[in-house]
This record gives structure tokens, C-alpha cells and sequence, in this order.
């Protein structure tokens, strides 16, 4: 199960965090700045896994992190999960984003927040893996989208 | 409070705000969350499948066990709809119900098993992730899901051998995360069953063989295949097969690949022990591996693999680890050379240098019982005391930081002190030492500031046993009689009253120690040394031969005078 989805960029600001397990708001933040402290230490051409932090929970937890340019995805699991799926599963989602936004960069996730969640929606659901084809993705959120933007013209 | 509102209003843009908002901001442990589950109830039924999924999302995200419990009939229905996209997301929402509330796994087993055959891989995937949650949670549903191994048997294949299909590749397998997922079902199904192992050890070899392991994704997928082929009572062939898969990764550039086959590697060290041995080299080298966790699974690997017949290259190997590896692996370092140096130690010197070896590089981080244990295996080999106690002198002349060697010995100097002075020692270059040089150093030891308040109880006492051996010493032990730590003082006190009104039983009281019986509990053992060093003087007591070390199997062992 995936117990966490953090996005954060060079310098430890989150740009998107997704908790599938109950943590109390201080214990979020903590989670945050210690999986930053973490996985910013790492050299470029280590291994993706970490061993978790003590916070986020005790041996089981792995962090699988990958880094693309400014930004961090880490995604925090356990051991139910196949780690060399997981860092494809961020492959894909990277590229999914990619897809929706058109090149997309750190401001399409600070400025459309709400379109990020909702394409990780379709990836992930309740911390397990809903949906790895690409185009079967963008396609759902293509309809989705169209179904609101109906509506608002509806509206007018 | 928006949310809800927002969630309850028909408009599909206000809707999906409002739950994204809900999975954001409520939790199950919320009384809002309870608000919304007639909202969920309502749009699980509505006709645009869009506004159903929101709904299981939201659902599989936070739902307490009250609300699993309301909607799962809900969700029963939905796993049978005919639209493939509510399906699937149908199957994760059933198995985040399950997860909450076991009873619920009951309602869902006969829509799981009906999901298996469709076409959409999607749906396959979370059929697969259901039924991995059943039988992972009640053995009878894992006795009925056995009859579905051919039928998974037959989608993997599928899946392999088929060529080119642009939906679902990646990187030129076919849907790479579906093959993952249904080899951990066979490996859960296949576990302790001969007839289920056997239906799978045809496509498992095909997998093994067939797999493409230049890109990740194929490794993913050769991975899994090993860890199902372990697991399972597969025949020795494929076993074979698959270690040899594993030995492979381990040589691959890709760290990655190198920390999971080291990790599965661990795995299976119990059983497979002698396959493991063979890659014994590549393991020891990515102890110097650059990078942090593949060094970690490495110790770990190494200190498993450790066995009598390789424990001198080995202990050679983890001894410049110790010196050269991560604070944070240090201690585990430590303890696991200890461990195996106590089981399979070929010689009681070999025994004693690499544990002086440990303490001088990383005195620091070794676990406290070490040095009752170490004191213990010192009494024990009692050719080797001189050997011992001269080593020890000459590595507390160099450093008096590492506070666990310091006690150690200031314990040995105090106990064989004169061992010390008359210099002849077969094991090592004769060297006279002067016994106001052992005083001396002792002395150092107690002002120095690197010392700790145990560390100077040890030297303290050691001062008090060499007033027998080598010299009288009045002065050192009365100044602590007026020093700040509580412990310290005590002991200068009674030990000045040893050489003023008890002098006549002076020489029967610092005797040496007799050997100390290994206890099964080691702790005990830590207790037994401490006590006995305390020397209480209680006046009025019945006289009794002094030193008399009474051990029980428990706790209780009492030096009284």
C-alpha cells in the first residue's frame, strides 16, 4: 500500500502532498521536512530506495524517490508494493502530467493544484494502484474536464 | 462545512471540488465525515459514471468502518455494472471496505472471481489487488482462490507471449504492472501447495526466460518471478534458475538493482544458504559500495552469511567497514561482529583482539552490555591474562576517549595489575612497565574530562585493587571522598574506611575475582560484575569470606562483607 505522495521542489517547499493514512496536521509537516532532510542529502547516481524515517512509521516503510529537475517525487510505501514497479508508477505519472499540461514544469503544479490531484486520482485510489496506461488516464481526465467546462458554459 | 454543502449541490464542477476538498481535509476520525455519506450514498447510483467515481474515490480514500459498512452492498452492485472504468474503481474501493471491516471479504468473493475474465486490464489489475487482499487476510478464501490459478496462469501468458500491444506497453513489455501484480497472487497461492506450484512452474520458467532484463521494467517483472519462484515449493531447476537471476543483479551497474537483489538475497539466506555463499565476494564488495542503503543491506548480508569456515576473511572485511562505514550503521556494525564473533571465534586470542579491535575504532556506539560480556570472556581465559591486560594498558596509553575500552580496562589493570609489572609475557614483547606509570594512567583517567561518571567508578575501584597488588595509595582515593557525583563519593568513602578501620581485611576483600559462570542471560551476567564491584561495607554484619560471588539463575547476587 502506498502510504504517502509528496512533491516537493529543490529547496523543501511541498508542492503536493497526499496522505492515504490519518496523520495529524504537525505530524504532516514533520513527515514532510523529514523526508526532505532525507532525500536531498542523496547523491545523484545512488539508488532510489531509502529506508523510511523513524516518523512515518517503523521498518516496513521504504521512500522511493525520484528526482527530475527542480522537483522531488517521493512516494512512501510498504512492503506489499514491488519497489521497481513504484519508481515506474512515477515514471508514468510524470509523464501523464507531462501529456496534460504540455511540458509541464513547477508552476502548472502550484497554479492548477486542484488538476494535479485530480489526475492522481485516476493513478492512485485509497493508496493502491488504480490505472498504469497512460492514454486510458489522459483520456478520463479529458472527459472530466470537458463534463466541467459544459457546465460552467451551461452556467452562462 | 463547504464541502459538505458543496458535495450535496448537483452541479459536477462543485462536486468534485467539494470531495477533493473532503479527501484533503476530513479524515475518518472527523464527525463531518459522517455528514457525507449519504451524499456518497446518493451519487454512487447516479447515471454519469463520473459522479460514481468521485464517489468511490472518496469512499476507498477516508471512509471509516461505519460508513464501509452502510455502502458496501452499494458496492457490490457497482462491481457488477457493466462499465469497465466504475469497475475497476469498484474493486480498489471493496478493498480498502475489506481492509477496514474483515468481516465485509465475505460479500465479495464471487463478483472477484467473475472479474478475472474481462478484458479491460484495468479491471484485471484491481480484481487481482482484491482477491491478493482476501486471501491474504482468510486462509478459506485462499483454499477457494486456488481453482483460479489456471485461469491466472493463462493471463500471464497471454500477456508474454503476445507481441506488440501499444495500449499497455511500457518499454516494450506489456503491461508490466499486471504481470507484477498476478505473480505476487501465484506466489500466495502457491505457498505450502505442491498442486498449485506445479501449475505454475512451466509459465514461471517461461517468464524467467523470456523477460527482456535491459530496461528496469523488465527487471521488475524478473524480480517478482524470483521472489514467487522462492516462495513457492518450486522444482530445484527453477530455484537454481532464479538464484542465478539474482547473482546476475547483483553484478549489474544499476544500484537499484543491486540493493532489491541484495534484499531478496536476505530473504532467503535461511533456506538457500549455500547458493547464497557463491556471490559471497560481490556481496563484501558493495560493502564499499558509495552509497548509503545499498551499504546498509549489505551488512546485513554479510553478517548472515558469516560462518565458521570464512570468519577470519570475513572479520577482516567488516573490520575496515567498522573503520571506514556511516555513523548511523556503526552500532549495528558492532553488535553483528560481536555476534559472530562469539559463535564462531576459532580462538579465544582471535576472540579477544578483534573485540579490542571493535572497541579502539568505534569504542563509542557499542551497546552497553558489551563490556560486562567482554570482562566476563576475559576471566574466562585465564592463559591469556597477562596477553590481555598488557594490550589493554598499552591502548588506554594512546586513547582515553572510546569510554567502553576505558572501563574495560581500568577493570583489567585493577585485576591483574601485577601481572603488569613482572613484564614477561609470552604472546607479546616483554616490556617492564614502572608501577607508578600504571597509577599514573589510572589517575589520568579519573580527572580526565572525556571520562564518564561510570568510567570513573571503574578506575576508582581499580585504584583500590592494585593497594593490594602493587602499592598503598591513600591520597587518590580520599580526594573523591568530598566529589560531586554521588556514587563516586560513596565509594571513596567506604574504600578509605576499608583502609582505616577494616586494614586487617583489606588484602581478603580485593582478591581476585573467581570466574564468573556464563549465565543464559546475559544481562544477569551485567549485574553480577557491577554488584560485585561495589564493595558495601556495613558494619555490624555477620563476618563472611569476602568476594563470595553467590550466583542463582535470577537476579540476585550479593557481595557482603
Amino acid at each position: 500500500m502506498i502510504k504517502a505522495i509528496l512533491i516537493f521542489n529543490n529547496h523543501g517547499k511541498p508542492r503536493l502532498i497526499r496522505f492515504y493514512q490519518y496523520f495529524a496536521e504537525d505530524m504532516q509537516q514533520q513527515i514532510i521536512r523529514e523526508t526532505f532532510h532525507l532525500v536531498s542529502k542523496r547523491d545523484d547516481n545512488v539508488c532510489n530506495f531509502l529506508e523510511g524515517g523513524s516518523l512515518i512509521g517503523g521498518s516496513d516503510y521504504k521512500l522511493i524517490y525520484r528526482h527530475y529537475a527542480t522537483l522531488y517525487f517521493v512516494f512512501c510505501v510498504d512492503s506489499s508494493e514491488s519497489e521497481l514497479g513504484i519508481l515506474d508508477l512515477i515514471q508514468v505519472f510524470v509523464e501523464t502530467l507531462d501529456k496534460c499540461f504540455e511540458n509541464v514544469c513547477e508552476l502548472d503544479l502550484i497554479f492548477h493544484m486542484d488538476k494535479v490531484h485530480y489526475i492522481l486520482q485516476e493513478v492512485v485510489m485509497g493508496g493502491m494502484v488504480l490505472e498504469t496506461n497512460m492514454n486510458e488516464i489522459v483520456a478520463q481526465v479529458e472527459v472530466q474536464n470537458r463534463m466541467e467546462k459544459s457546465e460552467l458554459c451551461n452556467q452562462n | 462545512m463547504e464541502c459538505v454543502r458543496m458535495i450535496a449541490s448537483p452541479r459536477y464542477s462543485e462536486k468534485r471540488v467539494g470531495y477533493l476538498g473532503a479527501m484533503m481535509l476530513l479524515d475518518e476520525k472527523q464527525d463531518a465525515s459522517l455528514l457525507i455519506t449519504n451524499s456518497i450514498k446518493n451519487d454512487l447510483s447516479n447515471s454519469n459514471q463520473y459522479i460514481q467515481s468521485l464517489a468511490l474515490c472518496t469512499l476507498a480514500c477516508m471512509g471509516s468502518a461505519e460508513m464501509c459498512r452502510d455502502l458496501a452492498p452499494e458496492i457490490d452492485r457497482l462491481l457488477r455494472a457493466s462499465n469497465s472504468y466504475i469497475k475497476k474503481k469498484a474493486a480498489l474501493c471493496a478493498v480498502h471496505i475489506v481492509r477496514k471491516v474483515h468481516d465485509l471479504g465475505e460479500l465479495f468473493t464471487k463478483a472477484a472471481r467473475s472479474l478475472l475474465t474481462e478484458k479491460n486490464h484495468g479491471v484485471v489489475h484491481g480484481a487481482v489487488v482484491l482477491i491478493t487482499e482476501l486471501c491474504e487476510r482468510n486462509s478459506e478464501t485462499l483454499e477457494r482462490f486456488r481453482k483460479t490459478v489456471p485461469d491466472l496462469v493463462q493471463i500471464m501468458k497471454g500477456l508474454v507471449i503476445s507481441g506488440y500491444s501499444p495500449d499497455h506497453d511500457v518499454a516494450g513489455i506489456s503491461d508490466p504492472f499486471l504481470q507484477v501484480r498476478i505473480l505476487r497472487l501465484l506466489r500466495i497461492l502457491g505457498r505450502n501447495n505442491e498442486a498449485a506450484s506445479d501449475a505454475m512452474n512451466d509459465l514461471l520458467a517461461q517468464v524467467a526466460t523470456n523477460t527482456d532484463s535491459t530496461k528496469t521494467v523488465g527487471n521488475a517483472v524478473l524480480y517478482e518471478t524470483v521472489l514467487t519462484v522462492l516462495d513457492i515449493k518450486s522444482e530445484s531447476g527453477l530455484r537454481v534458475l532464479a538464484v542465478n537471476i539474482l547473482g546476475r543483479f547483483l553484478l549489474n551497474n544499476d544500484r537499484n538493482i543491486r540493493y532489491i537483489a541484495m534484499t531478496s538475497l536476505q530473504k532467503i539466506v535461511g533456506t538457500d544458504h549455500n547458493a547464497v555463499q557463491r556471490h559471497r565476494g560481490t556481496i563484501v564488495d558493495c560493502l564499499k559500495d558509495q552509497d548509503a542503503s545499498v551499504k546498509r543491506r549489505a551488512l546485513e548480508l554479510s553478517l548472515a552469511l558469516v560462518s565458521a569456515s570464512n570468519i577470519r576473511s570475513m572479520m577482516k572485511e567488516l573490520l575496515s567497514f567498522l573503520s571506514s562505514c556511516p555513523p548511523e550503521l556503526r552500532s549495528q556494525t558492532a553488535s553483528g561482529i560481536f555476534n559472530a564473533a562469539e559463535r564462531y571465534a576459532p580462538s579465544q586470542r582471535w576472540h579477544i583482539d578483534t573485540i579490542l579491535h571493535v572497541l579502539t575504532t568505534a569504542g563509542g556506539d557499542v551497546r552497553d552490555e558489551t563490556v560486562p560480556n567482554l570482562i566476563q570472556l576475559i576471566t574466562n581465559t585465564s592463559e591469556l591474562h597477562c596477553y590481555t591486560v598488557h594490550k589493554l594498558y598499552r591502548a588506554l596509553l594512546s586513547d582515553i576517549s572510546q569510554q567502553p575500552l576505558v572501563q574495560v580496562a581500568c577493570w583489567c589493570i585493577g585485576e591483574y595489575g601485577d601481572l603488569l609489572l613482572t613484564g614477561e609475557c609470552q604472546e607479546t614483547e616483554p616490556v617492564q612497565v614502572h608501577r607508578d606509570y600504571v597509577l599514573d594512567v589510572l589517575e589520568t583517567v579519573l580527572q580526565s574530562h572525556m571520562s564518564s561518571p561510570s568510567t570513573r567508578g571503574f578506575a576508582l575501584t581499580a585504584t583500590m585493587k592494585l593497594s593490594t597488588r602493587i602499592t598503598e595509595n591513600v591520597d587518590i582515593v580520599s580526594i573523591y571522598g568530598s566529589c560531586i557525583d554521588v556514587e563516586l563519593q560513596q565509594r571513596a568513602v567506604e574504600y578509605n574506611a576499608l583502609f582505616k578501620k577494616y586494614d586487617h581485611m583489606r588484602a581478603a576483600v580485593l582478591e581476585r575475582m573467581p570466574v564468573i559462570e556464563k549465565n543464559s542471560q546475559g544481562h544477569t551476567n551485567g549485574e553480577t560484575i557491577k554488584e560485585s564491584q561495589t564493595v558495601k561495607v556495613k558494619p555490624g554484619e555477620p563476618q563472611q569470606p569476602a568476594n563470595q560471588v553467590q550466583g542463582d539463575g535470577k537476579n540476585s547476587v550479593r557481595v557482603t562483607l
